[in-house]
């Protein structure tokens, strides 16, 4: 910050700062929501769009994310995995959002820590996600 | 706010009047979001394929294809309001209005396209 000869004084705090979970799990958040709202609604129109069109229209869509054996290539593994984290991520932010809407967990540690839960419950749920859809199905 | 000066309430400034509106209707979504995506992830989950006729067979029952469309709605409404304040915080002037515009268009036309596919399979799924 420059010490000019301003009428009304600057904040001197606005350019420093550091990343903390609180303001990270915020951004998330939002970044998550985002991106559902654009990639993943337009990946769910196309799929029912898709089955919809009939069998042709749907095997077109399959193979973008599938080998033809039915599993899921690389193509498809980003996206559905990026997708899930994704999910749980903005999902288990948003019930947090929902203690701060009533007024809860604004003291500095727990605050703290439930910004940091939202992350261990997106990989966690991810995981029990994919685990059960590779391990337990096959 | 109510305590906007005098020249400031003449001309319709201030608070548009709909922040609570908004908020809650977002708080609303955000309470059904989490039940449907819920049941879509868990309804994934339990389908034995994934290919064309598995697909058809599950959104062609109406106890899928009516969470379905009530999911298309909760959703897309929610991501509306979310993306309207994505977009008032980041863009000024001009090309915030025209964003809010095609943000309505984005959000209403991708609806209907969700929705009459869910209805065509769900109408006539069953016949496949």
């Amino acid at each position: 910050m420059s010490s000019s000869n301003r009428q009304r004084p600057l904040s001197p705090h606005l350019s420093i700062w550091r990343w903390g979970p609180g303001m990270a799990t915020s951004i998330l958040h939002r970044a998550t929501g985002t991106g559902m709202a654009t990639v993943g609604a337009v990946l769910l129109v196309w799929w029912l769009a898709a089955a919809a069109s009939g069998e042709a229209a749907y095997g077109e869509f399959l193979d973008i994310f599938t080998y033809k054996s039915g599993a899921l290539n690389i193509v498809g593994y980003i996206f559905g995995i990026g997708l899930t984290l994704t999910f749980f991520q903005h999902m288990s932010s948003g019930i947090r959002h929902f203690f701060l809407d009533a007024g809860a967990n604004y003291e500095l540690k727990g605050n703290k820590m439930s910004a940091q839960a939202t992350w261990v419950a997106a990989i966690v749920l991810t995981i029990l996600f994919w685990g059960y859809l590779i391990g337990v199905k096959g | 706010m109510g305590t906007g000066t005098e020249i400031g309430r003449v001309r319709g400034l201030g608070s548009a009047k709909e922040g609570a509106h908004h908020w809650w209707i977002q708080r609303l979504t955000a309470g059904s979001n989490l039940l449907l995506m819920l049941w879509f992830l868990f309804s994934l989950l339990r389908l034995p394929h994934y290919d064309h006729a598995t697909i058809m067979a599950w959104l062609s029952e109406p106890l899928a294809a009516i969470p379905m469309i009530l999911l298309v709605l909760s959703v897309f409404w929610h991501f509306r309001l979310g993306l309207q304040v994505v977009i008032e915080d980041y863009q000024h002037g001009e090309s915030r209005v025209v964003m809010l515009v095609l943000l309505n268009f984005y959000t209403i036309a991708m609806a209907a396209f969700a929705i009459f596919a869910i209805l065509k399979i769900a109408f006539t799924g069953g016949a496949v």
